[in-house]
């Protein structure tokens, strides 16, 4: 994002000659420029302008030459002798060179302070800078000759501070601009918000001055031919050249040129392209300088075809794509030669090179989207690029190619062409077109009470044309407001309304607390959610979130055959890991490694659970719609874009590791278990309000095949799993021995919740009669079937039924186990006679017998 | 049977020897150690055997004058022993129950947890906290899904197909059939919800939605691909920016306390028109009390409703979102997002079931 150099803000705009950085800052993000960042000074400390007065070559055992100088730094910093000694290991400079020279006690970036050192058997009272060292950029030829890099040898003098001669000791502001404000990539641009926000006074420098030349009928030739616009946009309506010959290719870039060029954080090329980047960055129009020489007219300016390739300024060979726009030239017909990915990045073949003479500028207006398009297709977001995908002035091309000129001209020595092309079809699109504004809209938005003058001066400060509607019938003036050419985002009433709003300052809106008209709390959906997650806490499990990406070895893991549908997974285009590409679809998966992980912190005696989502695709569903926004689908289309959103359900899982009751002076404690995740899992039912019935379920991996219970409702519908993990899956993970888990759908269960208030049964006051039984029954027997003919013989004087011990050995006989239940019986009405619990206690066995065999133990 | 120190029959006029009776009864009383002993002295002094029963028996055989002096004298007397008996017993009673209780006394300070508590993670608790204060405010709270149609998360938020900003958020993109696209991603924001609540519920509409969203930033002290936010959304007729910031004000102070109060910068987003960053005054901010990003917010842009279906000249909106994570590291001190997503039971262990 731009970086803003003090002076060369000034250039547009008056700024009071001790603003900081800082204040900077405050300033631009008020209109909402934010801070990215105040990068501090690059050196600190006494760097000065030298200039050598002896330098002897003295070689070295290691085979390399040092120069042993005597610097002359000025009187304030020589010795004795007037001057100061320094070892140097670079070459390129001479006796008489005048260069900087960092004294013990700078700082240079890095940071790397500069202290007096002993080396090659002298003190080096100092160092003689590079460029790199000095931060200024990545010239490898060695030493900063400060009259090589543009300054004049009579603006120097020994001793002389080279930090503020090297524009090294300004903070610089870094600012963030947002897609909407393309002109603020420019120092036009945020120099105009500056004056917005602080009332000072602005010059736009990008309005035509007068002094831009009219466009002849014979400018090198250009022409347009876009076969294939996209949305309908062609992708040049303007392209401006100009013509300067005869430029010194030697010509340095002057020094107050390379210093706002790089305190811009741009880096300095060669002059031409040097002064491109200059006016991209002072006006924001992306210029591209072309080697006359080197391109054959006609310019064309057209989509690529299929299979045609570029070497781009990066030397990158590129394949171009049918949409991208490219500038060609015509050695062998008309647009046989590609010139340049059109406002990205040129090619190599036209490249101003260390001869270049005549230059041809090319000052164009590009369709932003077809810029984007090539941009993230190349992965180039130039300079250039990003100007273009956030809109650049129409009207600037002329004003931005005629700066151009001048600098070449001033700078290079050139001359330039009275030709001067100017291909300009923006007529359909310049000025925009004019957006009616109710001159009460800014206060029906804000709230905040402006006056039709307020609203009227504040458009007309950001360059808008405000005229009255003349044929208005409305009851409230309505304003024509033409947005000025720069600011092809302002498109509607309610842009203008921010417009307004940010000028006049957000801190003016007022704080109302609106009145809500009054909702229906929370959904039964949403109260069943917390219900389940505070009772799993208040059950000792802990909440954890886990990821939801997973990998075809994390279902492996888990034992799935290859045919599971728990495997069927969406998968990502770019996952964060490669081999975690799929969504999970079920919540253990996950939660598992979020168990590993704990286990592996030594933390083993775990009851952990989580409350998320999972993707359960179908298989060949079709792919969602793609619809334009600001139109209401039809409700077939928002039929067909439900349809393509895959099933999200939310579900619960748990597991345990290690001791669910802990050792403690009380006794050893207790393994966590089976019936540990399977009463979690009862619990999540009971709370989501959801009759679920319990049945073994011998073939579901992970789990146990003779420990896993499945839970599903009355009708059969699945409602989750729980029960003891398999020993294979446990030995896969590295868990403790015997972790349990469960995992149900809780929408499932919310869908199955009977929504009707409970209808209250009145607590009867009469007695109790208990009645204890011991059945005997075979070993296969579910302990439920017995519960079930119990409850179906006692009727309805049954209050509760438990059970409350079951014991196997010789006395109950081989295969066979006895189950002890207490039932507590009563009446509604009365006191139950001897007679009633006989009879109560004669059907039970009955009924014990006759569904599942029981024998009651004598 | 007779007790060994039986004595002979006390005539029941005798005073004196009645009042030695008495005497050595209450002596006897008064050494009982204990309750045992107590009964011992009960049945020798008061029994059928016992001097006083004794000489109490005698009187029916006295001439009539004298049975009614001698039952003033022996009546009175025995009562007094009962009365010192059950004096005796009670004091025993006292002293043996002291020492049972003291005899049961335990440690409390041993650890009695036989289970280890339980906790809720924080991300889903100030959710919760969130979504209580708007259902306060009278909002409702909704839900959307993680998976979502591109259309939603960003066509219907004013995100055209070449828009920058599309490009700013770092999505995940699902894949499709075969070559075809799938057109859906992981939803970047919440901002899908606006659209969805919208078209399903209509207007009147105040809604907030806290979930769950993605983005490609790697894991690291400020950054994860897995995180959350919180969305607000209000459009009916007569909402005003000033509307925006009552509520995001009284929502900081639901948040982080009565002096929380926020400010608002110009800036962009496809889907508000004007846009805005909130900031946070706050405090606790390291290196003193400062501004902080706390969301981005604005009023609904024209093309979002009318995606929806609602007419922007009769109806405004404003909506805003904020990061839960950030909220939730703001308010407890969290300075590692490393603690929030790996799971670590002790992380959520501080926090409990209330925050």
């Amino acid at each position: 994002m731009p970086l803003i150099v003090k002076d060369w803000l000034a250039d547009h705009v008056e700024v009071p000659a001790d603003l900081t950085a800082e204040q900077l800052a405050a300033d631009l993000v008020k209109v909402g420029l934010e801070e990215e960042a105040i990068h501090g000074a690059a050196v600190t400390g006494p760097l000065v302008v030298g200039r050598v007065l002896e330098m002897t070559p003295e070689p070295q055992k290691n085979g390399k030459t040092i120069n042993w100088c005597r610097v002359d730094v000025g009187p304030d910093h020589n010795d004795t002798e007037g001057a100061r000694g320094i070892v140097c290991g670079a070459h390129n400079f001479a006796p008489g060179d005048l260069v900087a020279v960092a004294l013990p006690g700078t700082v240079l970036p890095g940071p790397f302070p500069i202290a007096a050192r002993k080396t090659y058997g002298h003190v080096s009272d100092g160092m003689i800078c590079s460029v790199r060292e000095l931060g200024i950029g990545e010239d490898q030829d060695g030493i900063l000759v400060l009259t090589r890099h543009g300054f004049a040898e009579e603006d120097l003098n020994p001793g002389q501070d080279a930090i503020a001669l090297l524009g090294l000791g300004e903070e610089v502001l870094e600012i963030n601009v947002t897609p909407d404000r393309g002109y603020a990539f420019s120092y036009r641009g945020v120099a105009r918000e500056y004056a917005h926000s602080t009332g000072a006074k602005f010059t736009d420098r990008g309005l035509p001055t007068g002094a831009e030349p009219v466009p002849t009928a014979d400018g090198f030739e250009v022409q347009v031919r876009d076969d294939a616009p996209i949305n309908g946009v062609v992708g040049c309506d303007r392209f401006v050249t100009r013509i300067v010959r005869g430029i010194d290719p030697a010509a340095p870039t002057p020094a107050w040129m390379k210093h706002r060029l790089e305190g811009s954080g741009m880096r300095s090329i060669s002059l031409a392209v040097d002064i491109t980047n200059y006016v991209m960055l002072d006006l924001g129009q992306p210029l591209h300088a072309y080697d006359l020489a080197k391109v054959s007219a006609p310019i064309v300016v057209r989509r690529a075809t299929t299979g045609e390739r570029l070497t781009t300024l990066d030397d990158a060979d590129r394949t171009l794509h049918a949409e991208d726009l490219l500038i060609t030239d015509s050695p062998a017909g008309a647009g046989s030669r590609v010139l340049s990915l059109a406002g990205v990045m040129g090619g190599a073949s036209s490249e101003i090179s260390g001869t270049t003479a005549d230059v041809l500028i090319e000052a164009a207006h590009f369709d932003p989207i077809t810029v984007a398009r090539t941009a993230r297709r190349h992965k180039l977001p130039t300079e250039g690029a990003k100007r273009w995908e956030r809109g650049v002035d129409p009207l600037l091309a002329p004003v931005a190619a005629q700066r151009a000129v001048e600098l070449l001209v001033d700078l290079g020595g050139g001359t330039a062409d009275a030709a001067v092309g100017d291909l300009d079809d923006t007529a359909g699109t310049t000025p925009q077109k004019a957006i009616a504004l109710k001159v009460t809209e800014p206060t029906r938005l804000s709230g905040v009470e402006y006056t039709p003058e307020q609203v009227r001066s504040t458009l007309e400060e950001i360059g808008a044309t405000v005229t009255e509607a003349s044929a208005s019938v409305e009851p409230v003036e309505t304003l024509l407001v033409t947005p000025p050419s720069w600011r092809p985002d302002l498109t509607g009433p309610a842009d203008l309304v921010e417009e307004v709003v940010r000028i006049q300052g957000y801190d003016q809106v007022p704080s109302v607390l609106p009145a809500a008209p009054g909702g229906r709390g929370l959904t039964a959906e949403q109260r069943t959610r917390r219900s389940v997650a505070r009772a799993l806490a208040e059950a000792g499990f802990v909440e954890t979130l886990s990821y939801p990406f997973v990998g075809t070895p994390e279902y492996d893991a888990l034992g799935l055959p290859a045919d599971d549908p728990r495997r069927v997974s969406l998968r990502l285009v770019n996952p964060m890991a490669d081999d975690k590409p799929l969504m999970r679809s079920n919540l253990l998966v996950t939660l598992l490694d979020t168990v590993r992980r704990n286990v592996s912190r030594g933390l083993t005696d775990l009851a952990v659970y989580e409350i998320g989502l999972v993707t359960r695709p179908t298989p060949g569903a079709p792919a969602a719609p793609t619809l334009p926004g600001g139109v209401r689908p039809s409700d077939e289309q928002l039929a067909a874009l439900a349809a393509a959103v895959p099933e999200q359900p939310r579900r619960v899982a748990g597991v345990l590791t290690g001791k669910r009751e802990l050792a403690g002076w009380w006794g050893v404690g207790r393994t966590a278990g089976w019936e540990d995740a399977l009463a979690a899992a009862r619990l999540v039912a009971e709370r989501a309000r959801a009759e679920v019935v319990v049945v073994p379920d011998p073939e579901h991996l992970p789990w146990h095949p003779g420990r896993c219970a499945r839970l599903e409702l009355a009708d059969g519908t699945l409602v989750g799993h729980a029960g003891e993990l398999h020993p294979k899956v446990v030995e896969t993970l590295g868990l403790p021995a015997r972790a349990a888990a469960f995992e149900v759908d809780l929408s499932v269960l919310v869908a199955a919740a009977s929504s009707e208030p409970v209808a209250a049964v009145p607590v009867s006051a009469f007695p109790a009669a208990k009645e204890d039984f011991a059945f005997v029954v075979d070993g296969g027997v579910p302990a439920e079937a017995v519960r079930s003919a119990i409850v179906a013989g006692a009727g309805e004087l049954l209050e509760d039924v438990a059970l409350f011990d079951v014991f196997t050995g010789e006395q109950v006989g081989e295969g066979k186990k006895s189950l002890a239940y207490s039932l507590r019986l009563r009446a509604a009405d009365r006191t139950l006679s001897a007679k009633e619990v006989r009879a109560v206690r004669d059907a039970v066995v009955e009924s014990a017998a006759e569904k599942v065999g029981a024998v009651l133990r004598g | 049977m007779s007790t060994p120190d039986e004595k002979a029959p006390i005539d029941p006029l005798d005073e004196a020897a009645l009042d030695a009776a008495v005497k050595a009864a209450l002596d006897d009383i008064a050494k009982a150690g204990d309750l045992d002993a107590l009964k011992a002295v009960r049945t020798q002094h008061t029994g059928d055997r016992s001097s006083l029963a004794l000489a109490n028996r005698g009187i029916g055989a006295l001439p009539g004058p004298d049975k009614a002096k001698a039952g003033k004298l022996v009546g009175p007397r025995r009562g007094q022993i009962n009365q010192a008996i059950v004096a005796r017993q009670s004091e025993l009673e006292a002293e043996r129950d002291a020492r049972v209780l003291a005899e049961e006394t335990v440690d409390v300070t041993l650890p009695v947890q036989r289970t280890t508590a339980g906790a809720r993670h924080p991300i889903e608790l100030v959710q919760e906290r969130i979504a209580d204060f708007f259902v306060g405010l009278g909002w409702e709270i909704a839900d959307g899904p993680e998976v979502e149609a591109e259309w939603f998360n960003f066509d219907a938020l004013n995100f055209g197909p070449d828009h920058p900003a599309r490009q700013m958020q770092d999505t995940f993109y699902v894949a499709g059939e075969g070559d075809e696209e799938s057109n859906l991603v992981l939803r970047t924001h919440t901002s899908p919800v606006q659209a969805r609540s919208l078209l399903e519920r209509g207007v009147p509409l105040y809604i907030a939605c806290p979930g769950r969203t993605f983005r490609t930033d790697a894991l690291d002290q400020t950054h994860t691909p897995v995180f959350h936010q919180v969305e607000g959304l209000a459009v009916d007729k007569g909402l005003t920016m000033a509307n925006l910031v009552g509520t995001l004000d009284a929502f900081a102070r639901a948040m982080f306390g009565p002096e929380a109060r926020t400010r608002l910068r110009p800036a962009f987003f496809p889907f508000t028109e004007p846009s805005a960053e909130m900031d946070l005054w706050f405090p606790q901010k390291k290196g003193g009390a400062g501004w902080i990003e706390w969301g981005g917010c604005g009023m609904v842009n024209p093309n979002v409703l009318r995606a929806a279906g609602v007419d922007p000249e009769e109806y405004t909106g404003f909506a805003f979102g904020m990061g839960i994570e950030r909220t939730l590291m703001l308010r407890h001190s969290i300075a590692d997002m490393h603690d929030i997503v790996e799971g670590d039971v002790r992380f959520s262990t501080q926090f409990g079931t209330e925050i």
